[in-house]
């Protein structure tokens, strides 16, 4: 219904501004007083450093564009200009260019996050998928970023990446030249990475607005993966987790500028400082290190398009994970066998980065398969096989509960029956 | 099953461990050195750039490797960096000859170096390099300290790396044995000998300290910022770090009540 809100705000300017456009209210409701579960652990900080540093790529890249020059004759030079004479040029190409790593480091420990806690699970089914989105909008944005600077793993990191389009039967080659602009990686392909790489961004930030729409709507989920059942269980937002999240925010610009003012080349490949050359390919082609698993899945199989299944699956299959878990429990406190599981996923995630970023020689290979064949088997056999046969531990009655014990036990354990909250007059 | 897959887990691990540590290199361990810039967690965090060892190692540039390899990225006025002054840069580069304007004919000139030009290049183009270097090319320095791995150690190893073949390998005209290049084949004549140049400031010019201070100089081509980065760095690094204190601090006081109230229950 239209008309005015009605707004509780005291001054006069902000009230005659809220009263026409309720955005105060509105910031108000979802970062003041909005109702959150109290056990946060450390890891719910990620979700907001994941923001923070969204902004922090797209202001730096805006400053970077101003003096970058998409063509394959002035692109690496352009970059290098960069780095030399534009004034702390050399501190936005290497924010940049950290920003993207940490943006991947922080999203793995994210989507972590939502495995083990089983914030996946209804009814925050849309508000999972719309991450999953978040994650491969991500991947597309670092590959065409990582082709802009025109070095030799640019160029081909892009040659080989593109190239597996051409697996897809029937239209694969179409894809091919459609992403080329022509018949290989050349001054086309590079003006329409650089294009794209300046909109998916912003695309990014449409998504992160539907995803904390989304979380809004279901609210938080927490380590212990019980929904909130009174007042006692959650606190408002500010103070209480807008100061947590400064401590997570000052600890990750504390790692973010030891990278980049002391170790700035850390994460780069030494073969991408040399400008690129279609005549000369490089000793070994490697991806950047947040793509080694979804690499080495593809070398993996020895067939091209199913490899390029398997790669693309590896990370598909976490769009259908809610229905794929038959567990009604959420939190892998509370679940043995899929804490285990999950643990060993990972690991082989660990691993398949490890043999991605070596030639496909033994030991490797076979580490590979053997990562590759128990990460599809944990998604696809062992969690949906975990909801018939895994016997959860007991849940706790509420959040407030296991807050009041102390020395609770990691894994839960049984509480005594009965026992209901005393309010608490703090809160 | 807790077991089995801790044991699962553990085995994975240290197979690929394993296989990490046996790398896919045969090379030698590179030459040892100390940088002023890098090395020792000291240096990599505040060392700065020898400028003394950077002079020389320029002067070892300009009269050797400059005859073969370019060094386009750089402008004589970044010898700043390494502090020569402003009187000496322009002696340098009035020194060389860099092409000029079309003159009213049309026709191409040449002209003496100013502090804002490039580097100028040995050859026209990479084709005429090649032609002079038996179809290699002397690769450009602007960035070669970055564009391999351990650069630093990685040059100062592979200019001292000239050594006679082992027995039974034979090695082509043209070619040139050397202990740290891949393949151990190199196109590149062994640039320097003790003493190929000689030091203004009285320094022994073996060919170790050649090898050093060149390999400083490369260094600083690499990273003409890095002195800037970590003088800053300390300082963003450390408010970061009082930053993190003060909000651990607040939160703990955030959030006082609510531990206080957890406690008193628990009574
Ligand atoms: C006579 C010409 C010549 C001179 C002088 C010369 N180089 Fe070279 N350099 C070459 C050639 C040719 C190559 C290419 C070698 C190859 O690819 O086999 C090369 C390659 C290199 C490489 C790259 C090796 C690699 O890993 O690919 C480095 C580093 C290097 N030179 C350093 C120097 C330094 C430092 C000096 C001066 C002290 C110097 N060069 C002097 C001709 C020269
Ligand atoms: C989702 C956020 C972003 C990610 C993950 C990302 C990632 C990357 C990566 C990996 C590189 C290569 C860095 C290198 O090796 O040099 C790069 C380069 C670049 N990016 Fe981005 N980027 C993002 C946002 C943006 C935005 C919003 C802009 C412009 C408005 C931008 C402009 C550029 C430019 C001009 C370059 C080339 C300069 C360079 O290579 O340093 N980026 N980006």
């Amino acid at each position: 219904m239209a008309g005015l809100h009605k707004s509780d705000f005291q001054n006069p300017v902000l009230n005659w501004v809220d009263t026409r456009l309720p955005i105060l209210t509105l910031m108000t409701k979802e970062y003041g007083s909005f109702p959150t579960p109290k056990n946060f652990n450390y890891f719910w900080n990620f979700g907001a450093l994941a923001v923070v540093n969204l902004m922090v790529m797209i202001a730096s890249g805006i400053f970077l564009s101003m003096n970058y020059n998409a063509s394959t004759a002035g692109a690496f030079d352009s970059v290098e200009r960069i780095m030399r004479d534009v004034n702390y040029g050399w501190l936005l190409r290497y924010v940049h260019m950290n920003g993207a790593s940490m943006f991947f480091i922080i999203i793995y420990i994210h989507i972590f996050r939502g495995m083990y806690y089983g914030s996946y699970k209804a009814p925050r089914e849309l508000l999972w998928m719309s991450g999953v989105t978040l994650f491969l909008l991500l991947m597309a944005t670092a590959f065409m970023g990582y082709v802009l600077p025109w070095g030799q793993m640019s160029y081909w990191g892009a040659t080989v990446i593109t190239n597996l389009f051409s697996a897809i039967p029937g239209v694969g080659n179409w894809i091919v030249t459609l992403l080329w602009g022509g018949f290989s990686v050349d001054n086309p392909t590079l003006n329409r990475f650089f294009s794209l790489h300046y909109l998916l961004p912003f695309v990014i930030t449409g998504v992160v607005f539907l995803h904390v729409v989304a979380l809004h709507i279901t609210g938080s989920n927490n380590p212990l993966g019980i929904d909130p059942k009174s007042e006692q269980d959650t606190l408002p937002f500010h103070p209480y987790y807008t100061a947590k999240d400064s401590v997570g925010m000052a600890v990750y610009f504390l790692v973010f500028a030891t990278i980049v003012f002391f170790i700035p080349n850390l994460f780069g490949e030494a073969d991408n400082y040399i400008p690129a050359n279609p005549l000369q390919t490089p000793n070994a082609i490697v991806p950047e290190w947040y793509f080694l698993p979804f690499y080495a899945i593809l070398r993996s199989v020895p067939d091209k398009l199913f490899g390029v299944i398997c790669m693309f699956g590896s990370i598909l299959v976490w769009f259908v994970l809610p229905w794929l878990d038959t567990s009604p429990v959420r939190s892998a406190r509370f679940r043995p066998m899929y804490r285990w599981s999950l643990r060993l996923m990972v690991l082989s995630m660990l691993a398949l980065g490890v043999v991605g970023a070596h030639h496909p020689i033994e030991p490797y290979v076979s580490i590979g398969r053997l990562a590759t064949i128990y990460y599809f088997l944990h998604f696809l056999v062992l969690v949906p096989l975990f909801g018939f046969i895994e016997r959860p531990l007991p849940l706790p009655e509420s959040i407030s509960k296991p807050v009041l014990r102390r020395n609770f036990p990691g894994g839960g354990g049984p509480l005594p029956t009965g026992a209901a909250a005393k309010p608490m007059e703090k809160i | 099953m807790r077991r089995l897959a801790a044991a699962a887990a553990l085995g994975m691990v240290l197979l690929a461990g394993a296989a990490y540590a046996a790398g896919e290199e045969e090379l030698p361990p590179f030459l040892k050195t100390n940088w002023s810039f890098g090395g020792t967690f000291a240096a990599d965090a505040f060392g700065t750039y020898d400028r003394a060892s950077a002079q020389r190692g320029f002067q070892v540039w300009n009269e050797v490797c400059s005859s073969c390899h370019s060094m386009k990225l750089m402008s004589y006025r970044n010898l700043a960096g390494i502090g020569l002054t402003a009187g000496q840069i322009r002696a340098i580069a009035a020194s060389k000859t860099v092409p000029g304007d079309l003159n009213d004919q049309g026709e191409p000139t040449t002209r003496p170096g100013l502090p804002s030009d490039h580097f100028a290049s040995p050859y026209p183009n990479e084709k005429a390099s090649r032609a002079a270097n038996n179809g290699a090319y002397p690769p450009d320095h602007s960035l070669i300290v970055n564009a391999r791995v351990n650069g630093a150690n990685y040059i100062y190893s592979l200019l001292q790396g000239y050594v006679e073949p082992p027995p039974g390998v034979k090695v082509p005209d043209g070619l040139y044995y050397n202990k740290w290049f891949v393949g151990h084949q190199i196109h590149m004549p062994a640039p320097l000998q003790d003493n190929s140049v000689t030091y203004a400031d009285g320094t022994k010019a073996t060919l170790a300290q050649e090898s050093h201070d060149v390999a400083t100089f490369l260094y600083f081509a690499s990273n003409p910022h890095m002195d800037e980065r970590k003088h800053l760095g300390v300082r963003i690094v450390g408010f970061f770090a009082l930053m993190a204190g003060l909000t651990y601090a607040v939160k703990k006081h955030v959030w006082s009540d609510v531990h206080k109230a957890t406690h008193d229950e628990e009574r």
